[in-house]
């Protein structure tokens, strides 16, 4: 049950067609900043081969220049993480 | 709303604070509000635990849990904004290695231990101490990070109840040259404006202060006022390029040591061409000179005393003809061109000038000499305590004012004043109810000194709170074979382990910022309260309460007569008898229950806060009859100080080639223990790293990430080599954050200090590089 948010960095020019892109994008949620060239996404996958199958889209995408991992909160992975957001927990 | 919801507004909460940590003054529209939240949290005001800017944060709670955190868009410092470490901060909280029972050490290993057998402890060990070797063998040793209620107790323990003046605190570290400036300069402590000068200021000059990182919400509102003002510039004046040179208009970078010359030279320049405001020098200001050629501090029991003589006006303009721009350019490495553009932007009548610094000019060996000299151009342009025009010193942790400097848990302080000031020690024995020549009046043991002196076995007992030098002082290479000693007796209150509490005989679990109610000082004057939002884990406690039931244990009760669930109150309204009056009014607590802040003097005829000092326009305290009043000074008057340039006391030689800088990371905070606990922040930037020129590297034969020495005249550390990456130190210099006990750089760093202010500097010591 993966939620993991990334910095995403479009390709010069590309911020809008990026956002598009993203938005068409399943499971898939786009916070495009407002004064910078710089996106954050939200990604909310059900399990591990749904991951690796967004991973692979996410890859594919012409306007996306750069992915930066920033957060991941998991059922399964990542326990570090996982403590960490205890506090994030009901 | 489901948990998955919030986990996904959680995880765009932390891409939106790292992008705004890389790109400050980045917008969102989709930032994160309350209405994306589930119901059933509850949402409490607090200060951030972490730096001085004093951001007003929004601690979510629910069934007992800290649950979130957000920021508080009343709060005037942040306006809702808060950094990737402010986002973070509770998170740390349940870390696995929480300490939540007390440890004592028996036969080389730590015992869990009750909380009440460990205080008995500690209360019988002190008192011991005392009676076998008298009462300056014991000491504590306190933090910008104590709450005003902590250091208050503190310091009523020591030097009321025991009457020892053996307190210090580790903002001695970070703030003491600020405070030692300002009282030379205007007879008294802390800056005259705040954070709303950003919003009126045309220009922002940062003397070796990397914002961007540092101070990255109020660098933020800098970049804001750029973005919606096209009259506003940022100048970085620097030894290194950092973030805040890239987000700069200008980057300025000198030699380590040069910006006392540069500063004198922006002095000479505004002479030169007739910049100075002549009516606010004559009617608002006088001129001095101290002892030159001070010294470092290098040796054990060092002392020095300023003596100031008093000049004219002349005699000032005469020294400065040493500094004119080009005689300066070898010594500074800054061209007189650049030096003439400084000076062009201090003398323009029509821009407000608003100099931020920070560590670079306090961790100086002439840290006071240079908080004068800055002084001095907003003294002789009159750019000073209006809206918009000011010199602001920025602070390092959340109460390094409230607490360090306002308590006053200085080995010289008290709450009010002084100890060598008879009518100040007379205030504290009425206050706190003991006999006047109870309170010593000569200070002991500034910081260096205090751990110098457990190092010689004159200090046998030793109680540490909220803090931990063994990561974060200078040459821990001598002061932790010092700490290990059997001669002295050491106690250490904390949140998580840490290479302080390693060495400790007793370690007693404190409660952490949101697990107790307390009170914090930020660096524009603000006195921000907040309530306690979650119980503690185990036995751990508030170390103003640890505090008590020692004091009480040895015989003290009488003076420490608080209540357990009220005695944060109960103290503070203790202690703003201290500052009762127009200068220093602490505002009344059910105040500040309900806002997000105030900052003193507190007007009680408006309720208002007085936002710019020393202007009658603004500030009560001012004779009305002024426009301006440096009521500090007995006559009303600053004083323009003439400080010349003198070089550091270690230098870069053919053995050890380069210069040796240390400080920060956006990420990580002073020593690293919280928030390497805290997964986000660790990850982001797991470990510490040696920044070196690209062309040194190349010449050294050095790749990015190789592990190399960093070796002195005092110790070794290994770190991984960083080559254009986040900071691009000058060639012939390196640079090393602190956070990563690791990794210590203090086992290389010098402990040199100003001699004024006795703050050590940690900008500027010779190493030489070696690969492994």
């Amino acid at each position: 049950m993966p939620v993991k948010s990334y910095i995403a960095f479009p390709r010069v020019g590309m911020k809008e067609q990026l956002i598009e892109v993203l938005k068409k994008t399943p499971h898939c949620e786009v916070m495009p900043a407002l004064n910078k060239d710089v996106l954050v996404l939200v990604t909310d996958t059900a399990d591990d081969q749904e991951e690796e199958a967004l991973r692979q889209i996410l890859y594919g995408i012409k306007e996306l220049a750069h992915l930066n991992l920033v957060s991941g909160y998991s059922d399964k992975i990542n326990q570090t993480d996982e403590k960490s957001s205890e506090h994030d927990n009901e | 709303m489901n948990r998955r919801h919030f986990l996904k507004k959680a995880a765009a909460a932390s891409a939106m604070a790292a992008v705004a940590a890389m790109l400050p003054g980045v917008l969102f529209a989709s930032d994160i509000e309350s209405d994306h939240f589930p119901p059933g949290i509850d949402w409490t005001k607090a200060p951030c635990r972490f730096c001085g800017v004093g951001c007003g944060i929004l601690v979510g709670v629910q069934n007992g849990k800290a649950v979130a955190v957000k920021g508080d868009p009343n709060s005037s410092v942040n306006k809702g904004m808060l950094c990737v470490k402010g986002y973070h901060q509770t998170m740390c909280i349940s870390s696995a290695d929480r300490l939540t029972k007390a440890l004592v050490k028996k036969h080389g290993k730590y015992v869990e231990t009750s909380m009440e057998e460990a205080l008995d402890l500690v209360a019988a060990k002190m008192k011991e101490t005392i009676d076998r070797h008298g009462k300056d063998a014991v000491a504590m040793y306190t933090s910008g990070q104590s709450t005003i209620p902590e250091g208050y107790v503190a310091s009523k323990l020591m030097k009321g109840a025991i009457g020892t003046n053996n307190l210090e605190c580790n903002a001695r570290l970070c703030m003491a040259s600020a405070v030692a400036g300002f009282l030379t300069t205007f007879g008294a402590d802390e800056p005259m404006g705040c954070y709303e000068d950003i919003d009126h200021a045309n220009v922002f000059i940062l003397w070796g202060n990397n914002m961007a990182e540092m101070h990255p919400v109020l660098f933020s509102r800098l970049l804001d006022k750029r973005l919606t003002r096209k009259d506003v510039s940022i100048i970085d004046l620097a030894t290194r390029t950092t973030r805040t040179s890239k987000a700069a208009d200008k980057s300025i970078l000198f030699k380590p040591q040069g910006d006392l010359a540069i500063a004198n030279a922006i002095c000479y320049e505004l002479i030169n061409n007739g910049w100075v405001n002549k009516s606010f020098v004559e009617k608002h200001v006088v001129f001095r000179k101290g002892k030159t050629d001070i010294g470092y501090g290098l040796e054990d029991k060092f002392a020095f005393k300023d003596e100031a003589q008093p000049i004219d006006f002349e005699q000032y303009k005469s020294f400065l003809e040493d500094y004119r721009p080009d005689k300066v350019e070898a010594l500074t490495g800054v061209s007189a061109g650049d030096i003439k553009f400084l000076a062009s932007l201090y003398g323009n009548p029509n821009k407000k000038v608003v100099s931020f610094w920070c560590m670079g000019m306090n961790q100086h060996t002439r840290g006071t000499w240079m908080n004068n000299l800055v002084y001095n151009i907003h003294l002789l342009t009159g750019k000073i305590s209006q809206p918009g025009n000011g010199p602001f010193s920025l602070t390092g942790q959340p109460s390094a004012c409230g607490t360090a400097r306002e308590v006053g848990t200085f080995t010289h302080k008290l709450p009010k004043g002084v100890v060598t000031n008879k009518k100040h020690r007379e205030l504290a024995a009425k206050i706190w109810k003991v006999p006047y020549d109870r309170i010593p009046d000569k200070p002991t043991y500034h910081a260096t000194e205090m751990f110098r002196a457990v190092d010689r076995g004159e200090i046998k007992f030793i109680w540490i709170q909220a803090t931990n030098p063994l990561v974060s002082l200078p040459k821990t290479s001598r002061y932790r074979p010092g700490m290990q000693k059997k001669s002295c007796f050491i106690v250490v209150s904390d949140v998580f382990p840490t290479p302080t509490t390693d060495v400790a005989d007793v370690i007693l679990p404190a409660a952490w910022h949101i697990e107790k109610s307390g009170l914090y000082g930020n660096s524009e004057r603000r006195t921000q309260y907040w309530d306690r939002m979650t119980d503690a884990p185990g036995e751990a406690m508030p170390d103003a309460w640890m505090t008590i039931e020692v004091a009480r244990r040895m015989g003290y009760g009488d003076l420490f007569p608080y209540s357990k669930e009220k005695h944060h109150e109960e103290i503070y309204n203790e202690y703003r008898q201290f500052h009762a009056g127009k200068q220093h009014n602490m505002a009344p607590l059910a105040i500040l229950k309900k806002r997000s802040g105030v900052i003193w003097p507190y007007i009680e005829e408006t309720g208002k806060s007085t936002l710019w000092r020393y202007n009658s326009k603004y500030d009560p305290a001012c004779d009305p009859d002024k426009d301006f009043d440096f009521y500090g000074n007995a006559d009303g008057k600053a004083v323009i100080w003439q400080r010349p340039y003198e070089a550091a006391p270690e230098m870069p030689d053919n053995e050890y080639p380069f210069w040796l800088n240390t400080g920060r990371v956006i990420e990580h905070w002073h020593t690293g223990s919280m928030t390497r606990r805290i997964p986000v922040l660790h990850q982001a930037v797991p470990h510490a790293y040696v920044e070196l020129h690209p062309d040194d590297a190349r010449q050294l034969g050095i790749v990015n990430g190789q592990k190399v020495k960093v070796i002195s005249r005092r110790g070794t550390t290994i770190l991984p080599a960083s080559i254009n990456e986040r900071g691009l130190p000058a060639r012939g210099q390196v640079f090393v954050p602190f956070f990563d006990e690791k990794m210590l750089i203090n086992d290389v760093t010098l402990d040199a200090f100003c001699p004024i202010s006795k703050e050590p500097d940690y900008k500027k010591c010779a190493v030489r590089i070696e690969k492994l």
